[in-house]
């Protein structure tokens, strides 16, 4: 385990302070959460906004399944997750909240899907976990905490109890790429 | 070629005949069988190794479609004649439905005379029974039948109406020539192109019930008790109907029957892959039909295996399931088909050739299935253990619609002799003309 | 596990069903956006090979089609012109070489596309064969059902009319029962299949009884033309039977709901008042059918990318 329940919520907090200092017309930003691990912190994000500045900020969810590039290659299709726009994204500043950053491919994929739903005027992004790897010309503007790891490695944002809704860790399993024909 | 000299050597010999089963050689001079028994001396005889093989009369299929004159593209008697010898087939019955049909006895001639030239197996023709089969006027049956015809038959279509069936089998009698039915009701079987049931169900194609066929062999079977004539029931495929000919035999009706390999083996759920391959007129049927076929052959109330060798070209079945023609081709499949009725022991080695030979010669009162000392010397030499891939590019025939292709077969014929001469090996394949 | 094509209901099991009403549930909201389009399939080829015209079905794919960002061909070879001069096996060969990543066919013969799907290397999606399949349109009715009661255990699912040469019927009867529905036919005796209770549903010639409890109804369309005087001896004698009004629903839960796969004979299967008006959902259906085929369309779709060099 690389973060624990209280350091996330520690890098939520510093998070939420930071959108809030960087942002000038809090009522305008708005929350979009990449699914699934996006959307608990996305939630904490904006309670801690309330918190700090008493203004409720929308949160959305935008799946990012159907703008990836590497889908129909795959053969097998992923399941698709659910979508939530419930506020229009035009002249809004979006935050989109992702649990780990790694290629950028997700974020690229994110904002595509984004422009679909409206014209923003400003996109921002809150990466809890970076981990390194990127492929494209994706910088996070609010980062939890970087993580450097090999590839092959996995990072995952998980639920200490099965689900996403009580507790959260992130851990690292996997082995580095080349590790087995290296043991071997 | 008929003065060749040939000794079959130590091969199980199978003569339902005489009931013979042992090991014995056979020696073949003159187009005759000369000699039969252990240990005979070749002196100069040119040799067939038939260790570990069975050696049976030539078998005689009673229903194939060599398609010439008219449709040569499908096959022609040539091509049809190697598939026959390469099969264990040292003659065939070939059906009317010609184009033009085989009502004339020129076109018999024409048959015959082709088959005389170009067929390494004998050739005996079905003449129509009806004009064109077209069910309605009987056809000049005597003169047919001193052309060469061994049997008069619509097969291909069915004989509908019940009163030109009956003055057919009456004057059938004056040929002395038994009458082979198509038994579809056409009027049962209406668009159906698969056996009615859960399978036609599950496919949504059009069912051809049972009772299509039943209903056929019941009304002919009354009508050949009427006149007296022999009515042989062409690929039965229903328990049903095969209910009604043990019953009719038992009354003392003249009646007889066949059955194709692929009714013998297979159930209407091969075609649940669309398979043009696997349509049939009549269609493969259910479970408990193929079981009642295999019980009847056994107890002996279906006479003899058939083909229905029925050649049809790639394009014509590559096309959507109703639109295909039924039939497929089976002369060169028959035996590996149904020696599995050997393996599970539902026949004898014998009797399995009795329904191959000596029965279906006797049906159309032709010589043959007989290995007696002084016999015309038609001989087929089977493997029963060989195996091989099936495969219809590489076969004789010019069709390749077999619900076979590609499988493993068990059991080959690997030489066929023909009135004396040696006509088939499965290492050179057909030998003559 | 589903396969490369999608033939028929009968080849996919439960989860396969359930997973793609829940891909058809995303899709509707893709539906619901301003801008209806997203980039999944951009660059691919999606061909509509219909033998038999069907506008409906046609139309509903080549949306669902556009809507993934697909290219969208229409390639309608009229039944008659479809010779033996040219086989199955040739028009397959045809669209291979336009290199499609999906064909959609409609054929009026049961098993043409699993023939034309033996000799394509793109996957192939039934749009209706004959009395075989139409597994696009048993999982629109699945998608309505499940919006309308949230789910199938438990519900009784009552298809009425001409069981024998539907594919409907069939494809229904394979998703209702795998998703754990109960599902029941209703015919006169004329046109219900041989051995149908072998499929799973239970047959009756009692429309009553059948229609006793039952939490959907689906009428099925009386092809008039084809089938007076053969199944059924007049029109007339059908509507009185076998035809759907309010008095018949009756029978059915306060709260059944009544499916058409359209068009509707009105007042011969279905009373002219019911066709478009609560209990009846049939223009949901028609909605729906995009984003059902918009989810086939997703799991089914494209050929593997070749790697080059």
């Amino acid at each position: 385990m690389v973060l624990d329940d209280v350091a996330i919520r520690r890098a939520l907090v510093r998070i939420a302070h930071e959108i809030v200092e960087r942002n000038d017309e809090i009522r305008d930003l708005y929350l979009v959460a990449i699914p699934n691990g996006g959307v608990p912190l996305a939630r904490t994000i904006a309670s801690q906004v309330r918190e700090i500045t008493g203004i409720e900020l929308p949160v959305g969810i935008l799946d990012t399944t159907l703008y990836r590039d590497d889908l129909i290659a795959r053969g097998e299709r992923p399941p698709l997750r659910r979508t939530e726009m419930p506020s229009a994204v035009d002249d809004r500043v979006v935050v989109l909240v992702d649990d780990v950053v790694s290629t950028g491919r997700t974020i690229r994929a994110a904002m595509d899907a984004l422009m679909d739903f409206g014209r923003p005027r400003g996109v921002q992004l809150v990466g809890l976990v970076d981990r390194g790897h990127r492929e494209l010309p994706i910088k996070i503007d609010f980062v939890g905490k970087n993580i450097p790891t090999q590839r092959g490695e996995r990072v995952e944002l998980r639920g200490t109890s099965g689900d996403l809704e009580g507790a959260l860790e992130v851990v690292v399993h996997g082995e580095p790429e080349g590790a087995a024909e290296a043991r071997a | 070629m008929a003065g060749q000299r040939l000794l079959i050597r130590g091969g199980r010999v199978l003569d339902p005949s005489t009931r013979r089963d042992e090991i014995a050689d056979v020696l073949v001079e003159g187009g005759r069988i000369a000699a039969l028994g252990p240990n005979l001396p070749a002196d100069g005889a040119a040799v067939v190794d038939a260790a570990g093989c069975w050696v049976a009369p030539g078998f005689v299929d009673l229903h194939v479609h060599l398609r010439e004159p008219g449709q040569e593209y499908k096959e022609d008697i040539a091509s049809g004649g190697r598939c026959a010898v390469a099969g264990g087939f040292t003659a065939v019955v070939c059906m009317a439905n010609t184009q033009p049909v085989n009502d004339d006895p020129s076109v018999t001639e024409y048959i015959l005379d082709r088959a005389r030239q170009e067929s390494p197996a004998r050739v005996y023709p079905v003449g129509a029974a009806t004009r064109g089969l077209a069910g309605e006027v009987m056809t000049e049956m005597v003169a047919l039948v001193d052309a060469g015809c061994v049997a008069l038959s619509d097969d291909g279509k069915t004989i509908m109406d019940s009163g030109v069936m009956r003055r057919v089998l009456e004057y059938s009698q004056l040929a002395r020539v038994p009458i082979i039915t198509h038994a579809e009701d056409r009027t049962l079987v209406r668009e159906g192109v698969v056996n009615e049931g859960p399978v036609s169900t599950r496919l949504g194609l059009p069912g051809n019930p049972a009772t299509a066929e039943v209903v056929h062999v019941a009304r002919d079977i009354m009508l050949a008790e009427l006149t007296g004539a022999h009515l042989h029931v062409g690929h039965v495929s229903t328990a049903g109907a095969i209910d009604w000919i043990r019953a009719a035999r038992e009354r003392g009706v003249h009646v007889t029957a066949e059955v194709t390999p692929h009714h013998l083996a297979l159930t209407d759920e091969a075609t649940l892959g669309y398979d043009t391959n696997t349509k049939m007129a009549p269609p493969l049927r259910s479970q408990s039909d193929v079981d009642a076929c295999r019980a009847g052959l056994a107890d002996g109330t279906i006479d003899a295996i058939a083909t229905d060798h029925a050649p049809h070209a790639v394009h014509e079945k590559d096309v959507e399931f109703t639109a295909a023609p039924p039939g497929v081709i089976g002369l060169e499949t028959a035996v590996p088909v149904t020696l599995d009725l050997v393996r599970k022991q539902e026949l004898t080695p014998l009797e399995w050739v009795r329904r191959l030979s000596t029965n279906p010669a006797r049906i159309i009162h032709r010589p043959g299935g007989s290995l007696e000392v002084g016999a015309p010397a038609d001989v087929v030499v089977i493997d029963p253990e060989r195996r091989w891939i099936y495969d219809p590019a590489k076969g004789w025939s010019k069709s390749r619609n077999s619900p076979w292709a590609g499988q493993e077969m068990i059991g080959r014929p690997i030489a066929t002799v023909v009135g004396g001469a040696l006509v088939y090996d499965v290492e050179r394949g057909v030998l003559l003309p | 596990m589903m396969g490369r094509d999608l033939l028929g209901i009968e080849d996919l099991d439960r989860a396969d069903l359930e997973r793609i009403l829940e891909t058809a549930e995303r899709m509707q909201e893709v539906g619901r956006r301003d801008v209806k389009k997203v980039p999944t399939l951009r660059g691919r080829t999606l061909v509509n090979l219909f033998f038999e015209p069907s506008t409906r079905t046609r139309t509903s794919f080549e949306i669902a089609g556009k809507r993934l960002s697909a290219d969208v061909v229409n390639f309608s070879p009229s039944s008659s012109s479809l010779t033996k001069a040219e086989s199955i096996l040739d028009t397959a060969m045809t669209l291979d070489a336009m290199a499609p990543d999906a064909v959609v066919v409609r054929h009026k013969v049961a098993g043409v596309p699993k023939r034309i799907a033996d000799a394509l290397a793109a996957p192939v999606i039934n749009a209706g064969d004959g009395a075989h399949e139409h597994p696009t349109q048993a999982l629109l009715d699945c998608f309505t059902v499940k919006q309308e009661k949230g789910r199938f255990d438990g519900l009784t699912v009552t298809i009425i009319g001409d069981i024998t040469h539907s594919r409907v019927a069939r494809s229904n009867l394979y998703a209702f029962s795998k998703l754990g529905a109960e599902v029941r036919l209703a015919a006169p005796p004329t046109m219900l299949p041989a051995g149908v209770e072998s499929l799973g549903a239970k047959a009756y010639t009692s429309l009553r009884e059948a229609l006793e409890g039952a939490d959907v109804v689906m009428v099925l369309r009386i092809q008039q033309e084809r089938m007076e005087g053969c199944f059924f001896p007049s029109i007339r004698e059908y509507a009185a039977t076998f035809g759907i009004d309010r008095k018949k629903l009756r029978y059915a839960k306060d709260d059944v709901i009544v499916m058409h796969p359209g068009p509707v004979n009105r007042g011969v299967e279905i009373a002219h008042d019911l066709a478009d008006r609560r209990p009846s959902v049939i223009l949901d259906q028609v909605r729906n059918g995009v984003a059902v085929r918009m989810a086939v369309l997703y799991q089914f779709a494209g050929r593997p990318a070749t790697r080059e060099g």
